[in-house]
């Protein structure tokens, strides 16, 4: 009984109740943070499997005519021609919500049938909804082939020249 | 026989008297979660509509029925089709059972709607009820991840779009949205990740939260002292007047069993007769034109045609937390248990529903036609322009409406807030109208006749 007296009168004292009980809150709090941070772990996506996500080669330059637009549906991009001889790999994937925009020859656009949101053939927005141009992957030409590097995905606000990739 | 009846479960063998029936009640497993005797008004049909219990019944109708769809599903992008082709045309009342799942997970959005706007209007959040309140706020939440999470399992053109824009829109959410989009969707768009993640969320994760969460909101409804009920008008020597209790048995017992054998027999007809959708299976590359949502999502889809997407889900999300915190607002517990809280009330409802049909037809054709924010404000990000412009204008149009109710209308807080409500339920219903029957191909406004 006299060693409750002194704990409270000695706050800055801790009596073995308190440790232990301090103690069994902070080992139960990294217990929960431990289960925690393992199933987050656990869930993490792993990384892509598949053609998308890796170098792809589109095929030798010649093969595209200028002012073209050749759908690669594995690696999930439009390569373009441009008029000036320029490529550029945009993703399919629409900026605004995500679906996959279509390219239509007859009109010179890309179309999101979702919401009705329209690009150029740079990629860049005609129509809104879309907030950006459509997002591109990088392009190297070796040895007459065009490669697309799908594994990294770049955003721009719109069109610029230098975004296009010249062969030779 | 009987005797391991007794021993299981407590049960007295047909109570006859008062006292047994209600030491029946208190002793049943399930039954416990009523109180032995209740007030008669509460009983009353066209107080509650049953809203509460049908939602009840039908989630016990999905448990099952989910059960047992497990056993005949496969969540992998190749085969969970097929496995939904096989319940369609192979297995024995595999098109019903599917269909009763469809069908019951469908209506239980609309009578939890339902449910949410009755205990609103009748001060349901009153008397110490805050906490329940915001519990069946989560649970309409829940039940909503629930259908977003089954909607892809089938794994057709529908199921992949309708989750590719829902998880788009995650992608808008500041800091933490692309985070948890990636998490979700285990991959940076929709595939086996994604289909396994929303699989595992569906069977296991929410209906785990969902029994919890469920079983807390009935008990928490009988620790309240059960549904909210008008207060008594005092008696002419001033004493509050009581009211008629009955007993649980057979008074509300037998209620709540007509009901569900209605409810159940209405949804298993409903069910043999229309088939639950199944399109083509999903195609990554082709999305359908037009591309819709789910119905329950049409009003939110709607939004996103005249709103940068943070907006669009700005909006809803500032109208939720304002539902949550309306137990903080409408304080006064003179009116819990009465309709539309007075005949003011009644009047603002009203005024509040036919603003709700009449202005978001007119917005949404005035934005379709003539109004381009982007173009009036050249140089300007469409963030602005497109997003907290048209933002700060849906937000100023409600305050002004509830100011119009305030000051002309000479309506107190809760009856001001009530037209507000209205208002806003009304507009969803519209929206959503809007966005099923008159959207067509590019998501132009067309006529659906």
């Amino acid at each position: 009984m006299n060693k409750k007296t002194t704990t409270k009168n000695d706050t800055s004292e801790l009596n073995r109740r308190d440790f232990l009980k301090m103690g069994a809150s902070a080992l139960s709090l990294l217990a929960v943070l431990e289960v925690g941070g393992a199933s987050l772990l656990f869930m993490q996506p792993r990384s892509l499997e598949g053609e998308f996500g890796g170098t792809v080669n589109a095929g030798p330059v010649d093969s595209f005519p200028t002012s073209s637009v050749t759908h690669f549906p594995d690696g999930r991009f439009f390569l373009i021609h441009t008029e000036t001889g320029g490529f550029l790999a945009v993703y399919q994937r629409c900026t605004h919500l995500g679906c996959t925009v279509n390219w239509e020859p007859d009109q010179n656009r890309f179309f999101c049938p979702c919401h009705a949101s329209a690009f150029d053939i740079h990629g860049d927005v005609q129509n809104p909804p879309a907030p950006r141009a459509l997002d591109t992957f990088a392009i190297t030409v070796e040895e007459g082939q065009v490669i697309v590097n799908t594994g990294a995905i770049q955003t721009r606000d719109e069109f610029a020249p230098e975004q296009l990739a010249y062969a030779g | 026989m009987t005797k391991l009846k007794e021993r299981l479960l407590y049960t007295d063998k047909d109570p006859a008297d008062d006292r047994s029936r209600m030491r029946a009640v208190a002793n049943n497993l399930i039954l416990h979660l009523h109180p032995t005797k209740v007030p008669a008004p509460a009983l009353k049909w066209t107080y509650t509509w049953g809203l509460g219990g049908i939602s009840a019944t039908l989630t016990l109708v999905l448990l099952i029925t989910g059960v047992l769809l497990m056993f005949r599903y496969d969540a992998s992008v190749e085969r969970a089709y097929t496995s939904i082709q096989n319940l369609e045309t192979q297995v024995t009342f595999g098109a019903l059972i599917r269909g009763l799942h469809h069908w019951s997970a469908n209506l239980l959005i609309v009578t939890t709607f339902l449910h949410l706007i009755r205990v609103f209007l009748t001060g349901g959040f009153k008397q110490g009820r805050t906490t329940n309140w915001l519990v069946g706020v989560v649970l309409l939440l829940l039940v909503v991840a629930f259908n977003f999470t089954g909607y892809l399992l089938p794994w057709d053109q529908l199921a992949f779009w309708a989750i590719t824009v829902g998880t788009s829109l995650l992608g808008y959410v500041p800091v933490f949205g692309g985070a948890i989009s990636n998490f979700l969707l285990a991959g940076p768009d929709v595939g086996q990740g994604a289909l396994r993640n929303f699989y595992a969320i569906h069977v296991a994760v929410l209906p785990a939260i969902m029994i919890l969460l469920m079983s807390y909101h009935f008990w928490k409804v009988r620790k309240d002292g059960g549904i909210s009920q008008p207060i008594p008008a005092p008696t002419e020597d001033k004493r509050p007047s009581r009211v008629e209790r009955l007993t649980t048995i057979p008074h509300l017992v037998q209620r709540e069993f007509a009901a569900a054998v209605v409810l159940i027999t209405a949804v298993t007809i409903f069910a043999m007769l229309v088939p639950p959708p199944l399109e083509e299976l999903a195609n990554p590359i082709h999305p359908p034109n037009p591309a819709k949502a789910a119905w329950y999502f049409m009003g939110l889809q709607e939004l996103l045609l005249h709103m940068h997407p943070l907006a669009a889900m700005l909006l809803p999300g500032i109208a939720l937390a304002g539902i949550a915190a309306i137990p903080y607002w409408d304080k006064r517990e003179e009116d819990i248990g009465v309709y539309f809280r007075s005949k003011i009330g009644t009047g603002t409802a009203l005024i509040g529903a036919i603003l709700g049909v009449a202005l978001p037809p007119v917005l949404v054709v005035i934005d379709e036609y003539w109004l381009d924010l982007p173009s009036m404000m050249p140089g300007v990000s469409t963030l602005i322009s497109n997003g907290f412009v048209p933002l700060a204008l849906s937000l100023g149009g409600l305050a002004a409406i509830y100011s119009l109710f305030r000051v002309v209308g000479r309506a107190n807080r809760g009856e001001a807030t009530v037209g507000l409500f209205v208002f806003l339920m009304v507009s969803l219903v519209m929206l959503t109208i809007i966005g099923v029957f008159f959207r067509g191909a590019n998501m132009a406004l067309v006529m659906p006749f």
